[in-house]
């Protein structure tokens, strides 16, 4: 029954571990978007269509100063 | 052009100072539907100079922007954003950081919380069980009830608040509520088992309070979100129509003010691709306006000096200048805006199945749990303890843990099947009241059709008159144009082609492709009752060509309309549009029941109506002009092609171009409807069972415990059933 005394312990804290991760995650706004953040890892840097890709219409190129 | 429709002179009213040089400026952004826009957006902003951070929450549609202000030029980081096509309306983010979305975090916490301690508390709880039958030693028992209430009473304390608020709020009010047995049943759980361990008894109940508890959130979390959603995209909507509006003063000179500073009587200039920001009268100028959002209509009104137009229409063609008539709170959009609003009023009244049955439940379980402490401490000679203890077993028995699960687990199920198919359920009570529907209201343009035009083939055109003006038509954006493009096989764009507002296009070489005025074609003589848009292509030495477009049926349409017949559900047809193009697709359809050139208000007068004669009407709308109706319908249905409010107005919206989801939805709401009646019959059975082994006496924390978890898992089992799928 000893090792209850460490093991139980060690147990809550890392339960508490998991519960204080999730409430920062919550806090710092990671829960905000669950549509929009799903799909961030699927956005490539280099190729977002119609940013550097000729596809933009040449005259709101010129708008930008 | 454009970029002068967000032009704010004063970015800093917007901006929220962060750090040292660094504010944020918050945006609603309009045109964002995929995240791909997030992309595209987040990175023009984030390669520019003075930018710290883009981001885009697609969510609630919004950009957080900060940036250095030495380095930074907020409009010209703003107009990188519009010459990708979005338009962005800065707001201040106190205004919208409304309580909805406090409350709802503060939900996700207590479940956190809850879900925590649920799991660790259970574990020394089976630690207890299965001790109890290895003979544990009474001191590690103790020492196990100590831990747990430890950690229940804290949690308890704060996941409970949302039960304990509001069954205060109803005992204050001298009601009851389904809260008020939860939280009755967790305190007294709580405060007895506490009891328990300080007397150093072998039985506690901590596990069984704070499961119930975690149990509850979770169905009362997804209840939540459901809704704030639907709400802050009307926010959005609010919002979206506080550009910054150019008006002409006296000398004739332009100035841009926000839309607050705009009375009635001044001069507003509207330029291509801008929404008009007021109700007005057109001074000056010729356009085509897209009342769409209006109107529901699919194509451009033709618009002259003299015209009314309606804030929230697209000017598509020409400049106009406005004279306004009525600004803000006074025009046709904001009216729109609050009859959704009151019909929303009169929708909350709607009391869920669950609720009622809480309305029983709660007397019969505290008159229960009564009559057992009373008959103990009465007929018997035991102590109050155990006499209150024997009610408590009675309260967490009984406890509403098969009831909170046998409603959420179903929804939750029946809406994870609807989204497979491209249905979106957004009120929590929608399929509820989706299974009780007796009648279905359609609209018509975008709903029973696809909402923009086709060319009708095999009219009195030859293949080379329909490549000419498909040469024409790629000048321009009007959607009749676009329905010739998309019929000619091949386009070779013709150079040089001029667009005249409101009535066609004009080649170089005096082609014309225009309306019946503007080519000269006479108007025929009675022999003209179409009601379809035509196009009129006069070329010199031919005989003018005519080109007739319809607004084509929903793929399965017909075949979507025969089965609700087969469902007995009478079917009614109302539409804003003119009376011969209504009655039309009314007969094509066999819908015996129809009404013509219905406004926003008129519509919501026949639901009314319906009402009134007990029905219970499922209505299927798109449009800006239907979003009243939506809201006012005992339950509404919306494609995800209608326009933004009407989405939010509506219980649920389809994707894809059939109409075969409103069947789907309808029937799967009904099989919902009647696994809810059995879980509630399990439930209810089980509790015929345990009630008198609680009242007996006989319930210990493990029989509760294992009871509890039975009758959840059947009820849960029983709600999978609707996801299996019948079809191939």
């Amino acid at each position: 029954m000893d090792a209850l005394l460490f093991l139980i312990p060690i147990a809550l804290f890392m339960g508490l571990c998991g519960l204080v991760a999730f409430l920062w995650a919550l806090k710092s706004g990671q829960y905000d978007d669950l549509e929009g953040e799903a799909s961030r890892i699927l956005f490539d840097e280099d190729d977002i269509p119609g940013v550097r890709q000729e596809d933009q219409p040449a005259d709101s190129q010129d708008n930008i100063p | 052009m454009t970029d002068t429709a967000s032009t704010f002179a004063d970015w800093s009213l917007y901006e929220t100072p962060l750090s040292k040089g660094v504010a944020s400026l918050s945006f609603m952004v309009d045109g964002i539907h995929c995240p791909a826009c997030v992309a595209r957006i987040e990175a023009v902003l984030d390669g520019a100079p003075g930018v710290v951070a883009a981001r885009v929450n697609l969510t609630n549609r919004r950009l957080r922007l900060d940036f250095e202000k030495e380095v930074a030029d907020p409009q010209m980081l703003v107009e990188r954003v519009e010459a990708q096509g979005y338009r962005l309306v800065p707001f201040a983010p106190d205004a919208l950081e409304n309580e909805d979305t406090a409350h709802e975090k503060m939900l996700l916490r207590a479940l956190a919380v809850a879900g925590f301690a649920a799991a660790n508390v259970m574990l020394l709880s089976v630690a207890v069980w299965a001790g109890a039958a290895q003979d544990m030693g009474s001191a590690t028992r103790d020492l196990l009830h100590w831990l747990s209430a430890l950690i229940a009473l804290p949690a308890i304390a704060y996941a409970g608040r949302p039960f304990f608020h509001s069954a205060w709020g109803a005992l204050r009010h001298a009601g009851v509520n389904m809260e008020v047995p939860i939280s009755l049943a967790v305190l007294l759980a709580a405060g007895m088992s506490l009891f328990q361990t300080i007397e150093r008894n072998p039985h506690t109940y901590f596990d069984s309070a704070i499961t119930l508890l975690f149990f509850l959130l979770i169905g009362r979390y997804l209840d939540r979100r459901a809704r704030g959603r639907a709400r802050s995209a009307v926010s959005h909507l609010m919002v979206m129509q506080a550009t910054a509006v150019t008006v002409l003063d006296d000398q004739g000179k332009s100035r841009t003010i926000a839309p607050q500073q705009v009375s009635a009587g001044m001069t507003v200039l509207v330029a291509v691709g801008e929404r008009v920001p007021v109700d007005g009268v057109i001074s000056q100028g010729v356009s085509d306006l897209d009342t769409a959002l209006i109107t529901g209509e699919s194509l451009p009104q033709p618009s002259n000096v003299g015209d009314k137009v309606f804030a929230g229409t697209v000017n598509l063609t020409g400049p106009l200048r406005l004279e306004v008539t009525a600004v803000g709170e006074e025009t046709l959009l904001a009216e729109i805006v609050r009859l959704v609003e009151a019909a929303e009023q009169g929708r909350a009244r709607y009391v869920v199945l669950a609720d009622k049955v809480a309305r029983l439940y709660a007397p019969a379980v505290h008159g229960l749990a009564a009559l057992t402490f009373v008959g103990w401490l009465v007929f018997s000679q035991i102590g109050w303890e155990i006499a209150l203890l024997n009610a408590i077993a009675v309260l967490i028995i009984t406890c509403p843990c098969a009831l909170g699960l046998a409603v959420p687990v179903v929804q939750v199920i029946a809406s994870g099947r609807l989204m497979r198919d491209g249905i979106l359920l957004k009120s929590a009570t929608a399929l509820e009241r989706f299974a009780r529907v007796d009648m279905v209201v359609f609209d018509k343009t975008g709903t029973l059709t696809l909402g923009r035009p086709e060319l009708v083939d095999g009219g009195d055109y030859s293949p080379s008159d329909l490549a000419c003006a498909a040469a024409m038509a790629v000048s321009s954006r009007h959607p009749l144009s676009r329905a010739i493009i998309a019929a000619a096989p091949s386009v070779v764009a013709l150079e040089g082609v001029r667009e005249v507002p409101g009535a066609g296009l004009e080649a170089p070489d005096g082609t014309r492709l225009g309306n019946r005025h503007f080519v000269g074609v006479a108007e025929a003589d009675g022999e003209d009752s179409s009601f379809n848009p035509e196009l009129w292509l006069v070329r010199s030495g031919a005989d003018p060509v005519c080109f007739t477009f319809h607004d084509s049926l929903r793929e399965d349409g017909e075949e979507i309309l025969k089965k609700l017949k087969s469902m007995e559900l009478p079917v009614s047809l109302l539409s804003g549009d003119r009376p011969p193009v209504a009655a039309a697709l009314a007969g094509r359809l066999g819908i015996e029941d129809w009404q013509a050139g219905c406004s926003p208000a008129d519509k919501v007068a026949r639901l009314s109506q319906l009402e009134e004669e007990g029905r219970h009407v499922l209505m299927v709308g798109d449009g800006l002009n239907d979003a009243p109706a939506l809201t006012a319908a005992f339950v509404s249905l919306s494609p995800s092609s209608a326009a933004d409010i009407s989405q939010n107005a509506a219980d649920a919206v389809f994707q894809g171009a059939r109409l075969a989801p409103v069947t789907e939805t309808l029937a799967i709401a009904r099989k919902a409807d009647r696994l809810v009646k059995q879980n509630f019959g399990l439930a209810f059975a089980y509790n015929i069972v345990t009630i008198p082994l609680a009242m007996a006496g006989l319930v210990t924390p493990l029989i509760a415990a294992a009871a509890m978890s039975a009758s959840s898992l059947v009820v849960i089992g029983n709600a999978l059933r609707l996801g299996k799928r019948r079809r191939a």
